[in-house]
């Protein structure tokens, strides 16, 4: 916490039980030029407000002290002065060109989008986000880490309790990372508050932001905007590394991606592709169809006994697992989902909860639908 | 509220009301209706009250323990929907009612049989808007600014019926709007001039223009949703060339007037409060009125504010910042005139004066926090987190619904006849005051820490706060069933008022007996 936000404000250090992080009463300066600009300014406007407080409010409590009927105080009689009053209307107005000034140089500065290093489309999906970095064929998506234990209460609480990601996105430090912000389905809007930057993703839009964070470190945020049933869930991790870890970084996610595709090559069992098909429902299907498969009647059909889970012909249901359906929460999961994935979570759905197809959907099958 | 045992001797030459269930469901009398709308919206800030308990309840620990998340967000929705369009709305409507024709010398609301109407339409209305909860995928679930295309093509089934009540409650409010502002301009006693009108009727009047020019346009965003929706339309779907963003204009551009409708009849009642209890004229009233008219203009061209993030262009950005900050010229002229008015005053802190003065403390607050969310670059960081949650808070709650309970007790004496019971007055304050306080203070700092609105649970650095606010929102809620009992005390109490009431009040509404009769001012009253 800011040692001066910290004894200024004084709630942190009033309160007992404090522990630092979690009693933190205001803004952290972050990590960017940009971010301590951002925080500059709000002291600023803080402390101006405070003073205007400290005025208005120290008049008032004089007022109530001195000038009760119970001290025998006589009502006097003015209550008009054109001077007074045009004083507090001009007044005010300078105070707030005061406040203008650095607020709009803040604002033309973040609002320079030139010279980026590095583009990264950032795509929110109910309820998850999707990073691909332009130029470099490299195309993820991140969703939550935490386990659904921990969200109920039947096991303990990690450090990083619902700001922890299976694949953060990962920026090399010192150079200019521009973020083009779209969405897939609703309005979403991706914050990571130590760089201040918070912009909304919206379908259909382009939306531009940046940052150049000097130093590696790993910097944790959430979807800003109410975008349904999983809002909460949908957090943002930024693991910034030297340029060198980046380089690295980049050669691994290439050279995974071949391995995948091998992987689709080879012949899966029934028992392996269930296996693999649970741990993928229960991560990207499960939120909206339940682990149950039984789903949210009226709003997330039921995939246990639906007509096409269980129809002897796959190819309805592999295709609404590939394409989504138009106009529903159903997502297209071809992109966000490798081959494997993809047979293993449909093989899965086909023969689990009771549902009894018996038939396996192979990931050659699908890899051929992909192309 | 039951003046009809006592108001039917005074009012003998005249008819006196009806008897039975009829007499509310017919009535066409300013008092009765606004007798209902009060009541009315009582029982909507009691079950709105319930949902934000509810969600303080979820929140008072991280994790998931009482509901689902999508459960959840019909909980936030719905707290919102009720408490701006069933409690505070309807509640300044009644006031209005009851008042405006008491303070302007005349009979009755100008369009009487309309009045009836306006007011039966909003039982209806809300009976259809609850019911979603229990329909099958549940009620509506996006938020009380229901941004598309979350609430069109992601929506449950039920937003169609949100959609009807929502129009519902606007044809409600235009008609509302039409009957203050034809009364106000019409039926005014003889020599009461527009710049004698007390300042709450002043503050109705330029609410009633902000209510007809704004309320045509929430029911046309509602209906470009239903035609999104049902008949294949593309307003707000960005695959069919539609524009989500233009949703939020057209919303915002409702909803930042919507928001000085429920704070400017609250600075009027306590521009009716502050001078009767120091003992002292308003300081300032030209100035008032003007500044209540700037605050009303500028209302109409802020409204992009709540949309910072959204990605408008610099010069947009700065034009909205602008103009934002300069409400806080006027508003602030606002605060100085009431403490000008104590200032030298004689002042005595009946209930409510109480309310009074914490609404000039705590609405200050919540006008400084929205000074530092005008300022766009810093929105980046506050905006959609509970600073947000904090700020609008602290406008509507120790402002908005503390004028209305400070109007509650200010007025009831004449309404009922009765002087309710000042101990429990100030016990009813002091716990709202000490719980509202505990509730939305801490908010502002889970919001700088980066806590974001609307989420059922939260990081653990987030937790202490929370828990913190949700036992002050348990107090606050629990300590507004004192206002109830106050209310029924005083009904049924024997301590009679006056006719004068306060010691130094003025206007006409305190020229009729305690309890006023059912018909006053047959004769127009002679202003001076």
């Amino acid at each position: 916490m800011n040692c001066i936000a910290k004894g200024m404000l004084g709630a942190g250090s009033l309160l007992p039980l404090a522990v630092a992080a979690d009693w933190q009463v205001n803004l952290e300066p972050g990590v960017t030029e940009i971010s301590q600009a951002v925080f500059d300014l709000h002291m600023t406007i803080f402390w101006i407000c405070v003073a205007i407080g400290v005025v208005v409010f120290g008049v008032m409590l004089w007022s109530i002290i001195h000038h009760r009927k119970s001290r025998g105080a006589k009502a006097h009689n003015f209550h008009e002065s054109t001077v007074v009053e045009i004083t507090w209307t001009i007044i005010p107005f300078f105070i707030l060109i005061a406040m203008a000034v650095p607020a709009t140089a803040t604002l033309i500065k973040m609002y320079d989008k030139n010279g980026a290093d590095l583009d990264i489309q950032v795509t929110g999906y109910q309820w998850k986000w999707r990073y691909q970095y332009l130029g470099e064929d490299i195309d993820f998506f991140s969703s939550l880490s935490t386990p659904k234990e921990q969200i109920q209460n039947q096991a303990e609480k990690g450090e990083h309790y619902l700001l922890e990601v299976d694949n953060p996105l990962v920026i090399p430090a010192g150079k200019k990372v521009r973020f083009l912000m779209t969405a897939n389905d609703v309005i979403h809007s991706w914050w990571v508050p130590a760089l201040a930057v918070k912009k909304d993703a919206i379908p259909g839009f382009i939306n531009e932001a940046w940052t150049v964070v000097p130093e590696p470190g790993i910097y944790r945020g959430q979807c800003a905007e109410l975008c349904g049933k999983d809002h909460g869930f949908m957090p943002i991790v930024v693991d910034v590394r030297s340029e060198a870890d980046y380089q690295l970084w980049l050669a691994e996610m290439k050279q995974a991606k071949v391995q995948a595709a091998d992987a689709a090559t080879k012949d899966w069992t029934l028992a392996e592709l269930m296996e693999k098909g649970e741990e993928v429902y229960n991560r990207a299907c499960a939120a909206c169809h339940q682990a149950n498969g039984e789903g949210i009647p009226g709003a997330f059909p039921a995939l246990k006994n639906s007509p096409m889970v269980v129809a002897a012909d796959p190819a309805a249901h592999i295709d609404i697992v590939l394409n989504g359906k138009a106009g529903t929460a159903m997502q297209a999961f071809r992109d966000q989902l490798n081959a494997v994935e993809l047979a293993a979570v449909i093989t899965y759905e086909r023969n689990a909860w009771g549902n009894t197809s018996g038939d396996l959907v192979s990931p050659a099958q699908i890899s051929e639908l992909k192309q | 509220m039951n003046s009809l045992d006592q108001t039917l001797d005074t009012a003998a030459e005249h008819h006196g009301p009806a008897s039975g269930i009829s007499r509310w469901l017919y009535t066409t009398n300013h008092k009765d209706i606004g007798t209902l709308y009060l009541w009315f919206s009582f029982i909507m800030f009691l079950l709105g009250g319930c949902m934000a308990l509810s969600i303080r309840a979820e929140l008072f620990q991280p994790g998931l323990q009482l509901m689902e998340p999508d459960f959840f967000n019909q909980m936030t929705t719905m707290h919102g929907l009720i408490m701006v369009f069933g409690a505070v709305m309807p509640a300044f409507v009644g006031l209005a009612n009851w008042m405006v024709p008491l303070m302007i010398g005349a009979p009755d609301m100008a369009l009487p049989r309309m009045n009836n109407w306006s007011f039966w339409i909003l039982p209806f209305a809300f009976t259809m808007m609850v019911s979603t909860l229990f329909m099958e995928g549940g009620g509506p679930n996006f938020g009380w600014t229901f941004y598309a295309p979350l609430s069109t093509t992601y929506a449950p089934p039920s937003v169609t019926f949100f959609i009807f009540a929502v129009h519902m409650m606007g044809i409600s409010s235009i008609m509302g709007a039409i009957n203050v502002i034809a009364t106000i301009l019409n039926l005014r006693a003889p020599g009461m001039t527009m710049m004698k009108l007390p300042l709450f009727v002043w503050t109705w009047l330029i609410t009633a223009f902000l209510l007809i020019a704004v309320m045509p346009v929430l029911a046309g965003v509602v209906t470009m949703m239903l035609m999104d929706i049902h008949f294949g339309t593309s307003f707000f779907n960005a695959a069919g060339g539609g524009d989500p963003v233009l949703f939020q204009h057209v919303f915002w551009f409702f909803g930042h007037p919507e928001v000085y409708i429920m704070i400017l009849p609250a600075f009027g009642i306590v521009s009716q409060i502050i001078p009767t209890f120091a003992r002292k004229k308003l300081f300032g009233y030209a100035s008032m009125v003007y500044a209540t008219a700037s605050i009303a203009f500028l209302s109409f061209i802020v409204w992009a504010h709540h949309m910072f993030t959204v990605g408008m262009p610099l010069v947009g950005e700065l034009f909205f910042m602008f103009t934002t900050m300069l409400i806080a010229v006027p508003t602030g002229v606002k605060v100085f005139n009431w403490v000008a008015t104590m200032f030298r005053g004689s002042m005595t802190f009946e209930t409510p004066m109480l309310f009074a003065l914490a609404f000039v403390v705590l609405f200050t607050i919540g006008g400084f926090s929205g000074l530092m969310l005008a300022i766009a670059p810093a929105d980046f960081q506050y905006h959609d987190t509970y600073f947000v949650v904090a700020h609008f808070h602290y406008v509507l709650v120790p402002g908005a619904v503390f004028s209305i309970v400070a109007a509650v007790y200010y007025w009831i004496p004449k309404w009922t006849g009765n002087m309710y019971n000042e101990t429990m007055g100030r016990w009813h304050f002091w716990l709202s005051f000490i719980g509202v306080n505990i509730t939305f203070f801490p908010m502002h700092f889970v919001g700088l820490a980066g806590m974001p609105r609307r989420i059922p649970d939260y990081a653990l650095q987030f937790a202490d706060f929370n828990a913190v606010a949700s036992v002050g929102a348990f107090i606050f809620g629990f300590s507004q069933l004192l206002l109830l009992y106050n209310v029924i005390q005083c009904i049924r109490s024997k301590d009679k008022a006056t006719t004068e009431v306060w010691e130094s009040a003025e206007g006409l509404e305190w020229t009729v007996p305690s309890p006023a009769p059912y018909h006053t001012f047959a004769e127009p009253p002679l202003v001076k």
